[in-house]
């Protein structure tokens, strides 16, 4: 435990950084906002609202710590049928009873409700949300407005869509479809381009600047009209004074039919199922590596979504894209998320008559490419390549979603995933009869804890495990046995594998023993498991890189490794890897004698729109003694912006060249100032720019965040060889 | 305290291929316990049953083991309890089987009823064997329970007449003991500590116990006491089954409600699955 800290302090010392991030991301909460809302059928400033209350209030009242709320885009495809059926201003009753009924799933402590549905059946649900999303939003991308009945039969239209955009021939319809195009295309190479002068500005932010600069051009410049039509505008966006004047009416007459209930259902349903597994997704981020307290969150979100529907917003969610944003941008607390709401009311009060100047298929294309994100072919693959049964589930609840309903769509998977279980499995009574048996037992033995996992474990009872887990603080080690285990499934190894990246973010050791014997269909490491002998091949092929490289190794008397290799527990400490998601390490070129370790690295930053993946080549240099921790790089512009922000520069004395070409962060001033003596100074400054980090004991280097090639391997390896030298 | 040796050793037999097998063991443990076997048979008396019973026995007759063999006739689990009262038997051995099939799931329920009604101990035998496995492990709970004293010394009078090597010494911590609901970082902290506390009183509460057995018991065997987290009841016969326990001791079940019947728990899920040999103390 550390030492008790003034609370205080530490918040107003966090408070610049929190203030910066909430402004980045309001960028990005503006134009989703809107756009969800349109969407969903709702008056564009409804999603607004949403994430101004959501803010507010989920940030004084909840229980998780750099999560940020919103209207979530897995509601739009149930707040579409809901305002459809019932009309807005029923709707908005609609919102209030899923509020309140979410505010009573975290006075129940039900926020474990989430972990009842199979893993597939999620994924399968998202996927057809994505589709309802892409499939309607589609056309207008494209200025062709269209009405029909079925959400499927939007999909079916997209080809028409496409064709009658070609062939249009009114300018009006031109330009509105190509700014919906160039949309589309920025949102796709936006997160190709790593650019940091860039990458400030969130995608959906520069399309709306670049379409209000485009307005303004016209308008100030040409002299001209818009040549976009009028009717693909966005209209209705009020003045900050109408809005607070012109509180919609809400409609409870409808609370005794049949639809509005199914719709309150559904609207909970989704909203809990969405917070939960973003809340999830991002304590994984947390460079603080807190616990969040979902519960406490789930009656804060209840009581947003409350006062939302009161003042004409939606449902308020917490939201993964945004949430990663955070975190990505120095987001320590939930002030940020308040500052977030903060900057949304101001960008309304200051601007609201410019965001009338964006061409809807402009706003339409994020939400677009949001959809795709949801249903990309990327998330099939991974599914069937965990294996075949998970693609079944996923198709069905996709199908079902689409063609029936959500709540009907999610039912649907977790009735296949059951059936598929007794399939594979042959046996019925080993569900029926271990189902509610309390099959874990978990003990403490030599500073270690144990669980053993006794009959089955799957959707229908992880439940049980997973309490016995989170009662296992992080930093422990933890061994699950499930040797008296006949079948696991994919939802529980999922988890497992969450767990497992959790514990070793948090300094602690998480070991899943006695799945040798078990069967697999695939060789991915979330397949499903049933006891049974089975042998397994693994084939490889080298690339012309790797064989350069493995020659290269042998040149210099090294040893290669292709392999992607998952344990990347050394890299944990390193700062740099903090608010990211280590995938693998490959191409490994080690070096036994002096500690170099030379690797390719797949990770992620960011999730779900805000996601990037990067791959990089990096030195890995393990020390003979203790160093300070600090972190080395280029200055730049962004590092003044930066230390606005309150991230603080360490100067050395009578180097003043090395200052300020080079920006120095770390903890202990004191230190770092005495370790920088005049040969390490000297060596910075006469040798090529590399990032550098040290995380006490081991030194990170590396260049540009994209491959190496195999000369600057070269280079890099010999600046690391030196490095070396001159420290030690 | 008083420890009720076992005197008197009964057996339900009934002419199954598992017949010598069961017998075996029975005899073996009359001549651990120095007492005497009383072999219950529900059925018809015939010269053939007794035949087969005294040939079977014929390899224990050089150890001068005390035997004899009743026949009664009706609802085996009345005509059992009914020899066990009459002829003040301390230890009821039934060969039980490993749930696989329906037919032994029938033997099972037989062994739940009588150890739902039964006034003495009685011993589970999952799997009767004529050649002696030695039982080197001993498992017993330490619940919280007034008959827990009395479970706990009959296991180290058995561990030392059986010459076990290790007694462990399983203490269930209840989840609701525990009165924190584990949300964050700090409700966690402070469960582990109440967890922690009550660990440690739980295992103060059983060296009490052990102090105050007769040394002879004590001395020659392995302690061991080991706080599991789990179902009261059900996980210790998981724990026995991760540890390789060849004996689990237990505590006779409470009265039985109308509920505990109908959602079964405590010694019931024991008795479905059986993890070990299990011993019930009365």
């Amino acid at each position: 435990m550390s030492p008790k800290q003034n609370n205080t302090t530490v918040f107003f010392k966090a408070l610049p950084k929190n203030i910066f991030s909430g402004f980045v991301v309001s960028l990005i909460a503006l134009p989703l906002g809107l756009g969800l809302a349109m969407a969903s059928d709702a008056p564009p400033i409804s999603g607004v609202i949403a994430a101004v209350i959501g803010g507010i209030l989920v940030s004084i009242l909840g229980g998780s710590h750099v999560t940020i709320s919103g209207p979530g885009n897995g509601l739009v495809g149930v707040l579409l049928g809901t305002i459809l059926t019932l009309g807005i201003e029923s709707a908005y009753a609609a919102i209030i009873c899923s509020g309140a009924l979410l505010l009573l799933l975290g006075f129940l402590r039900l926020g474990k409700l989430a972990d009842f549905f199979p893993s597939s059946a999620i994924q399968g649900m998202l996927a057809a949300i994505g589709l309802i999303i892409l499939g309607k939003q589609f056309h207008i991308m494209l200025a062709h407005r269209i009405k029909r009945e079925d959400t499927v039969d939007y999909l079916f239209e997209i080809p028409f869509t496409i064709n009658d955009a070609i062939h249009y021939d009114n300018t009006g319809l031109i330009y509105a479809a190509l700014a919906g195009v160039i949309s589309f295309l920025i949102m796709i190479f936006y997160s190709k381009l790593r650019n940091k002068y860039l990458q400030l500005i969130p995608a959906p932010m520069w399309i709306v600047i670049l379409s209000i600069g485009f307005s303004y051009y016209f308008e100030l410049v040409a002299h001209e009209a818009n040549p976009i039509a009028i009717n693909y505008m966005i209209s209705g966006i009020p003045e900050f004074s109408e809005i607070i004047s012109q509180i919609p009416t809400v409609d409870f007459s409808k609370i005794g039919t049949f639809p509005f209930w199914t719709s309150v259902l559904a609207l909970t349903l989704i909203a809990s199922i969405e917070s939960l597994l973003s809340i999830k997704a991002v304590d994984k981020l947390d460079p603080e590596k807190r616990r969040s307290n979902v519960n406490k969150d789930l009656k804060a979100l209840g009581l947003a979504t409350i006062g939302s529907g009161f003042l004409g917003g939606l449902n308020v969610v917490t939201v993964i894209a945004r949430s990663s944003v955070n975190v990505n941008n120095g987001g320590s607390n939930r002030s940020s998320n308040f500052f977030h709401a903060f900057f949304l009311v101001i960008f309304i009060v200051l601007f609201s008559t410019q965001l009338a100047r964006i061409p809807l298929p402009a706003l339409m294309a994020i939400l677009v490419y949001t959809g795709y994100k949801l249903a990309s072919p990327e998330n099939i693959k991974k599914i069937f390549r965990i294996g075949k049964e998970q693609l079944i589930i996923f198709f069905v609840t996709l199908i079902v979603t689409l063609k029936i309903g959500l709540i009907s769509g999610i039912l649907s998977g977790v009735l296949i995933t059951f059936i598929i279980h007794i399939v594979l499995n042959k046996s019925i009574s080993l569900f029926a009869r271990n189902w509610l048996k309390p099959n874990v037992l978990m003990f403490q033995e030599d500073g270690h804890y144990y669980i053993s996992v006794k009959h089955f474990c799957s959707f229908l009872n992880f439940y049980k495990l997973k309490a016995k887990l989170d009662a296992v603080p992080e930093n422990e080690d933890v061994i699950i046995d499930f040797s008296l285990c006949q079948f696991v499934d994919h939802t529980v190894m999922e988890n497992l594998n969450n767990y497992q990246e959790l514990f070793a973010k948090r300094g602690g050791h998480f070991e899943v023993l006695g799945l040798d014997l078990h069967d697999t269909d695939s060789e991915h490491p979330f397949a499903l498991r049933r006891l049974l002998p089975v042998p397994n091949v693994i084939k490889n092929s080298l690339t012309r890189r790797q064989t350069t490289m493995e020659e290269l190794a042998n040149d210099y008397n090294l040893d290669y490794n292709a392999k992607k290799e998952k344990q990347t527990g050394f890299l944990n400490n390193f700062i740099f890897f903090r608010v990211k998601q280590i995938n693998y390490i490959y191409n490994q070129t080690i070096n036994k004698n002096n500690g170099l370790k030379l690797f390719d690295i797949e990770f992620s930053e960011g999730e779900f729109i805000a996601k990037e993946v990067v791959r990089s080549t990096m030195l890995h240099i393990k020390l003979n003694k203790q160093i300070p921790e600090f972190t080395l790089d280029r200055e730049g512009f962004l590092e003044k912006v930066y230390a606005f922000a309150g991230f603080k520069d360490i100067p050395i004395k009578n180097h003043t060249d090395f200052s300020n070409r080079f920006y120095l962060l770390g903890e202990d001033t004191q230190a770092i100032q005495q370790f920088f003596t005049d040969e390490i100074t000297h060596f910075f400054e006469s040798n090529p720019y590399y990032h550098i980090e040290s995380n006490g004991q081991d030194l990170l280097v590396f260049g540009r965040e994209r491959l190496a090639s195999i000369k600057e391997i070269k280079a890099l390896y010999d600046f690391g060889k030196r490095l070396k030298a001159v420290i030690s | 305290m008083t420890i009720k040796p076992f005197k008197t050793i009964g057996i339900g037999i009934a002419f199954s291929p598992n017949l010598k097998a069961n017998i075996f063991e029975a005899a073996r443990l009359a001549l651990f316990f120095d007492a005497k076997l009383i072999m219950i048979h529900i059925g018809a008396q015939s010269d053939d049953k007794s035949k087969t019973i005294n040939s079977i026995l014929s390899s224990f007759k050089k150890d001068n083991l005390k035997y004899e063999v009743v026949f009664k006739s009706g609802n085996p689990v009345a005509a059992i309890l009914d020899t066990t009262n009459k002829k003040d038997i301390d230890l009821l051995i039934i060969g039980a089987a490993k749930r696989e099939n329906l037919l032994k799931y029938y033997v099972g329920s037989i062994a739940r009823k009588i150890t739902r009604q039964a006034k003495c101990s009685l011993l589970l035998l999952i799997n009767p064997s004529i050649d002696r496995i030695v039982c080197r492990h001993i498992v017993v709970n330490g619940l919280e329970d007034p008959k827990t004293e009395q479970t706990i010394a009959t296991a180290f009078y058995v561990a030392s007449k059986l010459k076990a090597e290790k007694i462990t010494i399983v203490e269930e911590i209840k989840p609701n003991e525990i009165a924190v609901n584990v949300d964050d970082d700090k409700s966690l902290r402070h469960a582990n500590i109440v967890r922690e506390r009550i660990s440690n009183r739980e295992t103060s509460r059983i060296n009490h116990i052990i102090e105050d057995l007769p040394q002879e018991h004590t001395n020659t065997i392995a302690i061991k006491s080991q706080p599991i987290f789990g179902t009261q009841g059900y996980s210790i016969g998981h724990y026995a089954q991760i540890s390789r326990a060849d004996l689990l001791v237990m505590n006779a079940p409470s009265k039985m409600t109308f509920w505990d019947r109908l959602f079964p728990h405590d010694i019931e899920h024991i008795l479905t699955e059986l993890p070990t040999d299990v011993l019930i103390i009365q």
